[in-house]
């Protein structure tokens, strides 16, 4: 499996709608821009890839050890659920199951997204990987990550002579 | 054909607040079939505890609590803070003492059956 930034599908190109997803995806790099200079900020992949799928909305929250990554995907069963780490991109991804229509059902609205999702997100800090746990609890996805030993904060005790 | 379930249009703003409240209106999808009608609606992070389901007459209001976040830093945020809640008008055929609502990872079910003698029955000629 290919864990590198998301790439444009090949029929992109030749979508109607590419205009508008590419203005997206330019101020959203403006805004990734803007806040990666503010130092160790955690990037999310452009957005037009809701096209591959849905696109849950995913949080970043860090404490003194550990860094957590939060997806809201309700409705999911935990082994459709694939988590991935490399080279410091975490990949959340899986597939919903349902949405099928029910012999002799009519819809009223449709509104929620069934099929696969993909998610990639730069961690800012080095993690230890064989020690990342995830729970899934209420719809939502928490991977808590244990920061590296290098990339916690340190005291550096100084006697002023 | 009857009307289905009707969405309220009124402000989501909850009533008698000073300040009103913001909220996410969840995704819904709703079926009917013979029995009655299925509503599943879109609300991670809320449990049982969470869910305030009211019916008054006809108005069913939806409502979902998100328990409280665990704490640390933000770094970087696309979901929003805000409880789920959403309105609907039910259709007169619904029988209202029958509705049952369960939820499961995110996802409120609920069932709206049919009063029976709405039901599609069927009369053999004798």
């Amino acid at each position: 499996m290919n864990l590198a930034k998301w790439q444009r599908p090949a029929f992109w190109a030749l979508s109607p709608v590419r205009h508008v997803a590419n203005l997206r995806d330019e101020v959203d790099n403006l805004f990734n821009l803007a806040f990666a200079r503010l130092g160790n900020t955690p990037e999310a992949e452009p957005r037009s890839q809701f096209l591959e799928g849905w696109y849950p909305a995913v949080d970043v929250t860090e404490d003194k050890d550990t860094l957590s990554v939060r997806a809201e995907i309700p409705g999911m069963k935990k082994e459709d659920i694939e988590i991935s780490l490399h080279e410091g991109f975490l990949t959340l991804s899986g597939e919903r199951k349902g949405g099928e229509k029910l012999e002799g059902s009519e819809t009223y609205r449709s509104e929620r997204w069934f099929g696969r999702f993909h998610r990639t997100i730069s961690l800012p800090y080095a993690v230890v990987a064989d020690q990342i746990k995830a729970t899934y609890t209420d719809g939502v996805l928490t991977v808590t990550l244990p920061k590296a030993e290098e990339a916690k904060p340190k005291q550096i005790p100084i006697t002023v002579k | 054909m009857n009307t289905v379930a009707q969405e309220e249009t009124r402000p989501q703003t909850a009533p008698n607040v000073e300040t009103p409240r913001e909220y996410i209106s969840p995704g819904v999808n709703i079926v009917e079939t013979k029995e009655g009608y299925i509503l599943e609606a879109e609300m991670p992070g809320v449990n049982k505890d969470g869910l305030d389901i009211q019916l008054e007459e006809n108005v069913l209001t939806l409502v979902g609590r998100r328990a409280p976040a665990p704490g640390g830093t933000s770094l970087y945020r696309e979901s929003r803070a805000a409880d789920f809640r959403r309105v609907f008008e039910l259709d007169p055929s619904i029988d209202t003492q029958k509705i049952n609502a369960r939820i499961d990872q995110g996802i409120l079910t609920l069932t709206l059956p049919k009063a029976e003698k709405v039901k599609p029955q069927k009369i053999t000629v004798g």
